[in-house]
C-alpha cells in the first residue's frame, strides 16, 4: 500500500536531518520526500510517500508524532486530495529534426518550454506521478540528457457538501495558535 | 519554577552563570561534570553556585552520564552531567543511548566550539548534537544567549514528562562567555510536544475491567512504566483488589515486592519457568508500562499467545509495535490504574488459576546448586539479599550473568532500589550507576553487584567513589571470564572460547582448556587494585568465610570491594534462547 502522509515541523535546524535518519534507522520505505516552508514562517510541510501496510503506515506516524518537533502528521491519502511532482527535463532536439514533434507532446501532457539551447531544450512539467513517468517514457527516444524531479507534494481537497465536517485534517489548533502569537 | 531570584531580576550575566542558573531553578542537587577547553566557564560558573549545586568529578564523562542515571533512576528526578566538546561529549553517548531504551530522565550538558568555529573541524570539535539525534528525546545546540532559560525549561519539561528520557544541550563556549539580561519567564516553545491529553478515557476503563471480569486466567505483565510513573501503590492495590498474579520485567523489578504470594517475579529469557508458564497460558494479559521486548517475549507470534492482550502505556508508538493489543490504551499508567481501581471488582472466580500458578512457582522455584563446596555467584547474591533485606539497600549491576542472577535472587522489596542497564545492555553501568544513587541517598546502603568484565569498564570510578566519600560497595562475583559469552559459547558454539576468557592468553582457560572449576591464576589482583584506589577491599573464597566477609563490606566505613572468587561453569537458568518458545526452556 502507497500512502502520502504530510507533516507539519518546527522550522529549526536540524529537523529534515532528525526525521530522514528516523527513517532510515527503523528501516522505512520511503518512496519519496519533499519539504518546504508553509504560509507561517516558523512552520515547514514535509511531505511522505510511505510503501507498507496499515501497521507500518501506523508506525511511522507515530515515530514521527514523537518527534519533539514534529507538530502534526497526517494521513493525505485517506482523504481525497491533489498530489503533483513537478520535473525539468533536458532532451536532445537539434535544429529542424524533431522540434515540432517535442513541441506537441509537451503541449499535449500540458508541459512547457522554458529554454532552448544549441541542440537541446530543457522542459517543466508538472503532475501525478503516473504523467511524469509517461511523458518521460515519450522523451526517451529523443534522448534525454538530464532530468530532476521534486518530491511529491499533496494536499486535500476543499469541501463541497456541508456534513463533511469530518473531512480533511484538521490543524491542532490550539497549539498551533499559541505557538504562532 | 525558573521565576528568578530578586537580586538577579534585570542583571547582566553570562550565558554560563545563566545555565547554572536554571539548574539551581530546577532544584538540582548534584551534577556529574568532567571539565575541558569548551566547558570551562560552565565550571567556573558552578564555583559561583557551590552552596546550591553539588559538583561530582567522575574520571570518564562515561562514569559521570551513568551516575547521573543512577541518580535520576533512584529518586525519579533528572539526573544531570556534563562534558567538553568533542571527546568529552562522545564519551557520554553511550548512557544517552541507554537512557533513551531504558526511559530514564537525564540531562546531558555539552560544551561546544565557538559558534563561530562550528563546521570548521576546529580542535575537540565534534558535532554532537547531530550524533545524538536518534538516541535522545529532545535535543538542543544553543545558538542565542536569549534562549538559554527557554531551552533550559523546555530541557527539563521534555525530559520528565510523558515518557521520560535523555535530553541533551550543546553550549557554543562564547555563549557561554557572552551576557545578557536574562528573560527567565520566557515560554516554551513545544508546539508538537502533546503530553498533557494522554490519559485514559473512562470507556476504555470501563473495558478494561470488562475484560477483567471476563478472564479466566487473568495475568498482569508490568514494566519499567509502573516505577517510572510511580504506581507501584496503584498496581499493588489493582493486584490485592482483584487478585491477578503478577509477573515483572527486569526494569519493573520493585514493583510488587518479591515476597508477595502474587507476584511471579520477572518473566522472559532468563525469568521464572513459572512466569513463562503464566504468559504461555493466560487468556487476558494486562501489560502496564511494558514494550515487549525481545529479552520478554522471545519468538513474538508465540507470546502470550491464547490471551487478549489490554496494553496501556503513555508511548503511542509502543502500542501495537510489536504485538497487537486487543484494548490499546495511550494513557499515563498510573491515572489509569487509580481509575481503574475505583471500579474493577475482585475475582472469586480465578481461584484455580491462582493456585495453578502457585504450584508451578513452589514446584520450580530460581535454584542453584547449594551444595557446591565453594561460593557460587546465586549463594554470594542471596546472601548479601538476607543480609540487608533490614536496611535501605540500592542495588545496581554490570551486564552478564550477575546481573540476571541479581534479577533471580536478590529480593527486592520496592521500586527505585534496582538499577540495570536493561534495553542498551552496558556493561560497566553498575559502579558509576551506584555512585549517583549514593549521590541522591548518602544514608542508604548502596552495592553494586558486579562482574570481573563489567567491573572494569569503568573500574576509575573507584577514585570518584573515594574522593568524594561516596561509600559505594562493589560485590564482585569474579569468574575470570565474560561469563554469559561462555555460557552462550557452552551451549552453542561446542565449548569454543572466542576471547572470552580475561586473564593473560597462555592461561589454559583462554583456549578453553582449563580442567578446573575455577580459574585459579586469577588476574587482575582487584584488591590490590582497590586498594591502589585508597579505598577497602577483600577477597573471599571459602564458603565458610562469606557471611562475614559481606558483613565486613557492608559495615565498612568508606566505599568497599569484595572480590568473591566463583567457578566459571555456572549457568543462568532457566533460559529460553534467544526468537525460541516457552516450550523450548531450558530448566536444568
Amino acid at each position: 500500500m502507497r500512502h502520502v502522509l504530510s507533516a507539519v515541523v518546527q522550522n529549526v535546524p536540524g529537523v529534515l536531518s532528525h526525521i530522514s535518519g528516523m527513517l532510515a534507522s527503523r528501516g522505512y520505505n520511503i518512496d519519496s520526500l519533499a519539504v518546504g516552508e508553509t504560509e507561517t514562517p516558523n512552520l515547514s510541510r514535509m511531505t511522505f510517500v510511505v510503501v507498507g501496510d496499515e501497521r507500518v503506515l501506523e508506525q511511522v506516524r507515530k515515530q514521527l508524532e514523537k518527534i519533539v518537533t514534529v507538530v502534526q502528521v497526517d494521513d493525505v491519502s485517506a482523504h481525497e486530495h491533489v498530489e503533483r511532482d513537478l520535473m525539468l527535463l533536458k532532451v536532445k532536439s537539434p535544429p529542424g529534426g524533431q522540434r515540432s514533434e517535442i513541441r506537441e507532446l509537451v503541449d499535449i501532457f500540458r508541459g512547457r518550454i522554458v529554454d532552448v539551447g544549441h541542440d537541446e531544450i530543457m522542459i517543466e512539467i508538472s503532475g501525478r506521478e503516473t504523467k511524469i513517468e509517461a511523458f518521460i517514457e515519450r522523451m526517451r527516444p529523443y534522448g534525454i540528457t538530464e532530468l530532476v524531479r521534486t518530491g511529491r507534494i499533496a494536499m486535500v481537497r476543499g469541501r463541497n457538501d456541508e456534513d463533511a465536517s469530518t473531512d480533511g485534517p484538521q490543524l491542532h489548533d490550539s497549539s498551533i495558535r499559541k505557538y504562532l502569537k | 519554577m525558573a521565576t528568578a531570584d530578586q537580586a538577579t531580576d534585570n542583571q547582566l550575566m553570562n550565558g554560563a552563570d545563566i545555565l547554572v542558573k536554571s539548574l539551581v531553578d530546577h532544584d538540582v542537587e548534584v551534577i556529574f561534570a568532567y571539565p575541558g577547553g569548551a566547558s570551562m566557564p560552565l565550571h567556573q560558573a558552578l564555583t559561583r553556585y557551590k552552596d546550591r549545586i553539588r559538583t561530582i568529578l567522575p574520571r570518564h564523562e562515561q562514569g559521570g552520564s551513568f551516575a547521573a542515571q543512577g541518580y535520576a533512576r533512584t529518586t525519579g528526578k533528572p539526573g544531570i552531567c556534563m562534558a567538553t566538546s568533542g571527546p568529552g561529549a562522545t564519551n557520554l553517548v553511550t548512557a544517552i543511548a541507554d537512557a533513551k531504551l531504558d526511559s530514564i530522565p537525564i540531562i546531558a550538558i555539552t560544551g561546544q566550539v565557538p559558534t563561530a568555529n562550528i563546521g570548521l573541524d576546529a580542535f575537540q570539535e565534534t558535532p554532537i548534537v547531530e550524533i545524538c539525534r536518534s538516541i535522545t528525546k529532545h535535543h538542543f545546540l544553543v545558538t542565542d544567549i536569549n534562549d538559554i532559560p527557554r531551552v533550559m525549561k523546555e530541557a527539563f519539561y521534555v525530559a520528565t514528562t510523558g515518557r521520560p528520557g535523555p535530553v541533551l544541550v550543546d553550549m557554543p563556549k562564547d555563549i557561554q562567555n557572552s551576557a545578557c539580561v536574562p528573560d527567565w519567564d520566557a515560554p516554551m516553545e513545544l508546539p508538537g510536544y502533546f503530553v498533557e491529553e494522554r490519559t485514559a478515557q473512562p470507556e476504555q476503563i470501563k473495558q478494561v475491567a470488562a475484560a477483567i471480569k471476563l478472564a479466566k486466567r487473568p495475568l498482569i505483565y508490568a514494566g519499567g512504566g509502573i516505577i517510572s510513573s510511580d504506581s507501584s501503590d496503584e498496581l499493588r492495590e489493582l493486584v490485592h483488589k482483584t487478585g491477578i498474579p503478577t509477573t515483572m520485567t527486569v526494569m519493573g523489578l520493585g514493583a510488587l515486592p518479591n515476597d508477595d504470594p502474587l507476584s511471579m517475579d520477572m518473566l522472559g529469557m532468563h525469568g521464572s519457568a513459572y512466569a513463562n508458564w503464566a504468559i504461555r497460558d493466560c487468556d487476558l494479559l494486562i501489560a502496564l508500562g511494558v514494550r515487549f521486548d525481545d529479552r520478554v517475549t522471545g519468538r513474538i507470534a508465540a507470546f502470550a499467545e491464547h490471551a487478549k492482550i489490554i496494553h496501556i502505556d503513555i508511548d503511542p508508538s509502543e502500542i501495537n509495535k510489536i504485538k497487537e493489543a486487543h484494548i490499546p490504551i495511550v494513557s499515563d499508567v498510573k491515572p489509569a490504574l487509580q481509575e481503574l481501581n475505583k471500579i474493577v471488582e475482585p475475582k472469586e472466580d480465578i481461584a484455580e488459576w491462582v493456585e495453578q500458578c502457585q504450584t508451578w512457582k513452589r514446584d520450580y522455584p530460581f535454584k542453584y546448586d547449594t551444595q557446591f563446596e565453594g561460593i557460587t555467584q546465586q549463594h554470594a547474591i542471596s546472601e548479601l539479599s538476607r543480609l540487608t533485606q533490614d536496611r535501605k539497600t540500592i542495588i545496581s549491576v554490570g551486564v552478564g550473568q550477575h546481573q540476571m542472577w541479581a534479577a533471580q535472587f536478590y529480593k527486592f522489596k520496592d521500586p527505585r532500589t534496582w538499577m540495570s542497564s536493561s534495553g542498551l545492555g552496558t556493561m560497566g553501568f553498575g559502579l558509576p550507576a551506584a555512585m549517583g544513587a549514593q549521590a541522591a541517598h548518602p544514608d542508604a546502603l548502596v552495592i553494586d553487584i558486579d562482574g570481573d568484565g563489567s567491573l572494569q569498564m569503568n573500574i576509575q570510578e573507584l577514585a570518584c567513589c573515594y574522593c568524594e566519600n561516596l561509600p559505594v560497595k562493589v560485590l564482585l562475583l569474579n569468574n575470570q571470564h565474560l561469563g554469559m559469552v561462555v555460557q552462550w559459547e557452552d551451549r552453542f558454539h561446542k565449548g569454543n572460547r572466542a576471547h572470552t576468557y580475561l586473564g593473560p592468553t597462555h592461561h589454559a582457560e583462554a583456549t578453553g582448556d582449563g580442567d578446573t572449576k575455577y580459574a585459579e591464576e586469577r588476574y587482575p589482583d582487584f584488591v590490590t587494585i582497590a586498594k591502589g584506589y585508597g579505598i577497602g577491599a577483600a577477597t573471599v573464597r571459602d564458603k565458610a568465610d562469606l557471611v562475614a566477609a559481606l558483613e565486613e563490606m557492608i559495615n565498612h566505613d568508606g566505599p568497599y570491594v569484595l572480590d568473591v572468587q566463583v567457578p566459571y561453569q555456572e549457568q543462568v537458568l532457566p533460559m529460553i534462547p534467544s526468537n525460541h518458545t516457552v516450550d523450548d526452556m531450558i530448566i536444568e
